[in-house]
């Protein structure tokens, strides 16, 4: 009973924000995409444009769902379904952070607790597998939408997609299986979890750091590989804007087509959370809290704050000397909690995961608004040359280093 | 299988296209791009017929954007030409005012005063930066380089402003008229050109570390899109596309106009003749329209904007309120224009996109007979079958993208 409640509670709140999450990383995708282009990006809705989501997603729902005559409606239907489903699913088992000890409470003569629950929805002991096992079936939405809408476009795009999502599993599997090795588990709390520590009292034991064969090239193929897994420039091909117009979801409309898009990020989360837990060493923070690295959070906060109250000060336009104080007032607070003695244990190596899930989230867009898109031929001849056989060596190396210390 | 010449229609590719998938035992997908799609740089259409993703056999149509320009210039009197020729490739307006102001003022025989030639030498380079910088602009999206398309944009928005400083307008600017500019310099324009012409080199630099050694970029681009120099030759292909190929031909050295004569130049060839290739090209062009906007702010001499042809040109508005001699000819040029001598000629010049031409035939009356317009983009555009049969979609767009076309400047 206890079990159920806790798990329904977690269930809502990672629902909640993680839903949150995909609607504001496109805001933070156009604004930092608009940044590097010398532009504004969303700006109308809401103060720097934050209430730019929201009305994307009201629109979206508004708008009539189109069926058109030609299209195959059941898997028409079911595609998109069964992309999100596939999608949101993976973010379950993602562990985020350590332990919470819930104290204690008396309701009404009652006493509930005291609680200890792990940071995550579920704790699967293959975890790795997985989210391997799912991201695999995510093709299947993409393939069905290219199939189903009975359009040339959109079946040259599904058929690209399929290809490529297939070719890229491979180099990517083999990458992740290097850190496994190392890790001895499959868990992904324990691969995190085999990371702590440090070498000569500073260098992280990060699997991109650890010793005997340390896997910065096996993150390198892992995080193109990734690039290719979500669609994403330069790899955007299923979805070739200038050449399919829009590729497999062409014959979308409303929350269909929004689903795809909603796919595409969730993706994107799980696949930088991935990294983050097999080779970033998940919560592991880059330094030891010795030499003050749980000071990283609260200081980052603070100095957040206090840029957003200079501005607010010396506003650069109208409203910000409205807006920018009730953002100084907001980072100060997270600032507060992050720096508070019980909170300490909880919040910072939270703090670290999602620091390096955003780091990776930011090489994504960062990636977008600078490469051009690869051709069809060039991206399976890139898979299958180069990558699978890099991934390929680097395993061999690493499974020869870790038998010999062993 | 190819299409050399004449008007493919739908049916004729549908009917190859099941011809083919006996021949070769298996099916064929005709894909109709266009007329709205994002890559094909306005209206135009191509039908391509697909084996997988390979192009087997191509088809373009046009006429899409029609707008029936050359008739219309029989009904305007020659002065009132001047606006309908900045809307047939819109994106080199003051190309086009050349030319047909050149042509008229042949016939006219008019002497245009050495001020004035400078300017259009370099407002025409200026035109020729702004639609280098959105072919430049627009190749990349299509590409996938999303930004580079917006810091083009930042530098066409500056040519723009000094397009609206001259003219009051960005775009449509009509600014040379027969007999010289509509108006005089503005105050300050030494200052606009100045500044855009310190920055831009550091600009064109800007685009070439995102993309000339880019290993995506030269992969989509490098042995993309070739066509044999004979073939572009028969085609009438002109401009970029031909220099790409290592031939040096440039209506500005062949046959100088508007003292083009007296700027120091080069006109940049490339052997590869490929997509990669063109973008080179047209690069180095950007830095050699720099240098000649350079030298003419530089070199710009004094003297009047306009001809000494009473007649033809407007009077001041000083004189046309105190001598009547003025009043005369200002009510006689604005209510029934001027007569142009019995006569034909042609006059060609070096477009953005290559050669454009006018061909005017006046019959003695104050509009003209015909004028016909040799359009640079309706030539370039013949060759698309050549050029993308065998290859991918993905290189249909990036061949579509470096021939650089302007779909009103095809279908007039």
């Amino acid at each position: 009973m206890e079990f159920l409640v806790i798990t329904l509670i977690k269930l809502a709140l990672i629902t909640f924000i993680f839903m949150t999450t995909l609607a504001y990383l496109q805001w933070v995708e156009r604004k930092v995409i608009a940044h590097v282009q010398v532009r504004m990006g969303p700006s109308r809705v809401g103060p720097h444009g934050l209430l730019q989501p929201l009305a994307d997603v009201i629109k979206l729902i508004t708008k009539e769902g189109v069926l058109p005559p030609h299209v195959n409606a059941g898997y028409y239907l079911l595609a998109p379904f069964l992309a999100v489903f596939m999608a949101l699913i993976s973010i379950s088992i993602i562990p985020f952070g350590t332990g919470i000890d819930i104290p204690a409470m008396t309701f009404g003569g009652k006493t509930f607790g005291p609680y200890h629950t792990m940071m995550e929805l579920a704790s699967v002991n293959m975890g790795v597998l997985m989210i391997l096992a799912v991201s695999s079936m995510g093709v299947y939405g993409i393939a069905l939408a290219g199939w189903s809408s009975n359009n040339k476009y959109a079946l040259l795009g599904g058929l690209r997609s399929s290809a490529q999502m297939i070719s890229y599993e491979l180099p990517m599997s083999l990458a992740i299986a290097s850190p496994l090795l190392m890790a001895g588990t499959l868990q992904l709390r324990g691969i995190a979890d085999s990371q702590a520590g440090f070498y000569l009292g500073f260098v992280p034991k990060w699997a991109i750091f650890q010793m005997p064969a340390p896997q910065i090239f096996a993150f390198i193929i892992f995080m193109i590989s990734a690039f290719a897994e979500t669609n994403r420039i330069p790899f955007d091909l299923p979805e070739a804007e200038n050449e399919l117009v829009a590729g497999f979801h062409v014959e979308y409309s409303s929350m269909t087509f929004a689903s795809f898009f909603m796919a595409e990020y969730a993706n994107m989360v799980t696949v930088c959370s991935v990294g983050t837990l097999l080779f970033l060493g998940g919560w592991q923070p880059l330094w030891p809290a010795a030499l003050g690295s749980n000071f990283v959070a609260p200081a980052i906060f603070l100095g957040a704050g206090l840029i957003c109250l200079y501005h607010g000060l010396n506003p650069a336009r109208p409203f910000d000397r409205y807006t920018l104080p009730v953002f100084a007032v907001v980072f100060f607070g997270l600032a507060g909690l992050m720096a508070f003695p019980p909170l300490v244990p909880v919040l910072t190596p939270l703090f670290w995961f999602l620091a390096k899930v955003g780091f990776l989230l930011f090489v994504f867009i960062w990636i977008r608004a600078t490469l051009p898109r690869f051709r069809y031929d060039q991206l399976m001849s890139f898979a299958w040359k180069f990558l699978f056989p890099a991934a390929l060596l680097n395993l061999l190396v690493t499974g020869f280093l870790v038998a010999l210390v062993s | 299988m190819s299409i050399t010449t004449g008007v493919t229609s739908e049916s004729d590719v549908r009917r190859d296209a099941a011809a083919h998938q006996e021949s070769r035992g298996h099916r064929t997908m005709v894909l109709n791009m266009g007329p709205q799609h994002p890559s094909t740089h306005g209206v135009l259409r191509l039908l391509l017929e697909l084996d997988g993703e390979t192009i087997v056999k191509a088809a373009p149509d046009i006429g899409y954007l029609h707008t029936g320009i050359e008739k219309e210039f029989e009904v305007k009197n020659y002065q009132q030409g001047v606006t309908l020729t900045d809307r047939i490739d819109y994106l080199a307006p003051l190309s086009n005012n050349l030319t047909y102001c050149l042509a008229a003022e042949k016939l006219l025989g008019l002497e245009i005063p050495e001020h004035a030639q400078w300017t259009r030498v370099m407002l025409s380079e200026f035109t020729r930066l702004n639609s280098h910088l959105v072919w430049l602009a627009t190749h990349a999206i299509d590409i996938g380089a999303m930004s580079v398309f917006l810091y083009c944009f930042r530098e066409r928005e500056e040519i723009l402003r000094i397009f609206e400083m001259f003219s009051g307008q960005r775009m449509m600017t009509s600014y040379f008229r027969i007999g010289g500019l509509a108006l005089p310099h503005p105050r300050g324009w030494q200052k606009r050109v100045k500044d855009f012409v310190d920055i831009f080199p550091s600009r064109i630099d800007e685009y070439e570390e995102l993309l000339t050694g880019n290993r995506i970029w030269t992969g989509r681009t490098k042995g993309v899109g070739y066509i044999s120099l004979e073939d572009m030759l028969e085609l009438g292909v002109t401009g970029p596309m031909l220099r790409a190929a290592g031939l040096a031909i440039d209506v500005r050295k062949d046959a100088p106009y508007s003292s083009y004569e007296k700027f120091d130049f080069t006109v940049p060839t490339r052997t590869e003749n490929d997509v990669f290739a063109r973008y080179l090209l047209r690069i180095e062009e950007m830095r050699q329209s720099h240098r000649i906007i350079k030298q003419a702010l530089e070199g710009m001499p004094s003297g009047s904007h306009q001809a000494d042809a009473p007649g033809i040109v407007l009077p001041e508005r000083e004189k046309m309120k105190t001598q009547m001699e003025s009043l005369i000819y200002h009510f006689k040029i604005v209510t029934e224009g001027f007569r142009v001598p019995e006569g034909e000629v042609y006059q060609a010049v070096e477009s953005p996109r290559g050669e454009v031409g006018c061909y005017m035939v006046s019959d003695g009356t104050q509009k003209p007979y015909r004028v016909h317009w040799r359009g640079p983009s309706f030539g370039n555009l013949q060759s698309i079958p050549k050029l993308i049969e065998g290859t991918l979609i993905a290189d249909v767009i990036a061949a579509l993208g470096s021939m650089d076309f302007v779909l009103g400047d095809t279908d007039r």
